[in-house]
């Protein structure tokens, strides 16, 4: 019995590494396809010259300026998104918890009908509010964050709703207010700091996504950091992959070491946190 | 709350409604036309392809990635092993468009090292254009980023069998095949199609990749749909646009709540 276990086991192992490893191997593929790529030099060579060029932030800025201005309009992007995300999201959530339960079923509903709207067809609807927001608000870039938010509601509702319910909101709040504070210092001081970590993973994927976002910035002719890779690609693909490949590492690393700030408990609660970060439409 | 509310009426039911009475409206009166005009053999034949691809890369996907998510699972909890798949996952799934389609240029395109390389061992792929057809290239850079997909969200429900369930099984004299058709099957079965589905809205509703790599005509429905807003549209064309988006959507809707029904199922059984 015990030798046949043993058997068994040895067999799933055997099993374990060939799967992982014909999997890895294709996806390690393209990847080894960038870097291979990115250090082409001159007659056959390898270089590290595109490498050299990107991490010389002066002469990026210099010699492509359009990288530069993608790169910084997606920053501003990303963090404008989350702005607005939080402001929008935490309160009214946690009302709908506190004072007004019947709505919750209508405001899960709107959080999550974008994952029914593709992008591409959100454009499509939007092209006449944003003639009114470019009437309004003027052309700049950043107000594409007022549509990215739409984007990431699905996502960070799921992450603030998961939080809020670890956590007791009602009584929470009215032991600070018996307390004497007033509901900005609940928010700020007893709800917020409870929901540190729900607010932290729905702003990550938030960024991620934003910083991702290429259909609705290339249709509306907006630079974003994806229509400026796409650009430049057509001219000097070598700086515009390497940007994509560093893109995915750095992506890869946050990832991989938030993996382990876990800690003991992930064990437990990596089912549940991934089942939150399922879907986003490239 | 009315923040909130104004917020997603002004930038969610807007554009919703736009897109589904502009499907109905020509020139400010209610047509039917527009969704005559899906019958078109050029629209057709997008979606067609769109369906197909979607389809395929989503089955394809999904059982690649059932079987890496059990391959996965086997692994120790807190290994190493697990949390670098996982993350490495969790960063191909979302590792779409621009970035995606110049990753497999540079190893299948023209110029690839992969193609290179195969010209060496004295296989011929041809000039290197099959890259850029949507039933052979693209469904082959669809999957790089469904396999991961799954893998995400398959992964807890593998997770979710527990060793007593196998034990049992072999506590009452059942082989490895009895406990699979019997036992796991189907406690996994609802979680492997509703992930499939998802896998399969993923791919229906993914423009970037496809924008970034087909650069002629609109072999698939998010494209054509982008067409109709970037070309010179020639009157009326620009409602069309909306029946196509609004296809899209009833798509999208139908795959969706199929997905949202067998979720429920499916958590009945692995609730932790």
């Amino acid at each position: 019995m015990s030798g046949n276990r043993a058997a068994a086991r040895r067999k799933q192992d055997v099993f374990r590494w060939v799967t992982i490893g014909v999997c890895l191997l294709f996806f390690a593929l393209p990847l080894y396809g960038m870097l291979e790529f990115t250090t082409r030099g001159p007659g056959g060579t390898r270089s590290a010259q595109t490498w050299a060029t990107l991490l010389d932030f002066g002469k990026v800025s210099a010699e492509y300026p359009a990288l530069k201005e993608g790169f910084l309009a997606s920053v501003g992007l990303a963090v404008l998104t989350v702005l607005i995300m939080l402001v929008l999201l935490v309160p009214t959530m946690t009302w709908v918890r506190l004072r007004l339960p019947g709505l919750s079923r209508t405001v899960e509903f709107l959080c999550l009908l974008p994952l029914t709207v593709p992008a591409i067809v959100l454009v499509v609807g939007l092209t006449p509010v944003y003639a009114w927001v470019t009437y309004l608000l003027g052309e700049s870039t950043l107000w594409l964050s007022l549509a990215y938010v739409i984007l990431v509601l699905p996502y960070a509702y799921r992450s603030l709703d998961a939080g809020l319910r670890a956590i007791d909101v009602k009584t929470l709040a009215e032991a600070s207010r018996s307390l004497g504070a007033g509901w900005g210092t609940v928010m700020m001081r007893v709800i917020l700091p409870n929901l540190r970590t729900a607010v932290l993973s729905a702003s990550f994927l938030s960024v991620a996504l934003v910083l991702g976002e290429f259909t609705i910035a290339n249709l509306f002719s907006r630079k974003n950091l994806q229509v400026a890779m796409y650009e430049l690609g057509k001219s000097d693909a070598q700086i515009s992959i390497a940007v994509g490949l560093a893109a995915l590492v750095f992506g890869f690393l946050v990832l991989f070491a938030m993996s382990f700030v876990g800690g003991p408990r992930s064990a437990t609660a990596a089912a549940p946190r991934l089942r939150r970060t399922r879907k986003e439409s490239p | 709350m009315v923040p909130f509310f104004a917020y997603t009426t002004v930038f969610l039911l807007i554009p919703t409604l736009v897109v589904v009475i502009g499907a109905f409206l020509s020139g400010g009166r209610p047509t039917l036309g527009n969704v005559r005009a899906l019958t078109e053999p050029a629209v057709i034949s997008a979606t067609q392809h769109s369906v197909v691809l979607s389809a395929v890369t989503a089955v394809g996907g999904a059982v690649i990635g059932a079987v890496l998510a059990y391959a996965v699972s086997t692994a120790r909890v807190d290994g190493v092993l697990r949390r670098f798949v996982a993350s490495l996952c969790g960063v191909l799934a979302q590792f779409g468009g621009v970035a995606l389609a110049f990753a497999f240029l540079a190893s299948f395109g023209a110029t690839g090292f992969l193609t290179t390389w195969l010209a060496k061992v004295g296989v011929d792929t041809g000039p290197g254009l099959w890259l850029y057809e949507w039933d052979k290239g693209l469904m082959l850079v669809y999957l790089y980023f469904q396999i991961p997909l799954m893998l995400i969200v398959f992964l807890p429900a593998v997770e979710g069998l527990r060793p007593q369930w196998r034990e049992a099984t072999e506590t009452l004299g059942g082989s490895t095949w009895v406990y699979w058709r019997r036992v796991a099957a189907p406690i996994l079965f609802p979680s492997f199609v509703g992930a499939t589905l998802l896998l399969f809205t993923n791919a229906f509703s993914a423009y970037a990749t496809a924008a970034a790599l087909v650069s002629q005509g609109s072999p698939l429905l998010p494209l054509a749909i982008g067409n109709t807003l970037t070309s010179e549209v020639i009157l009326g064309q620009e409602n069309i646009g909306k029946a196509m988006a609004l296809e899209m959507v009833v798509v999208v809707a139908v795959a969706m709540t199929l997905y949202a029904v067998l979720d429920r199922r499916s958590s009945k059984w692995l609730a932790p």
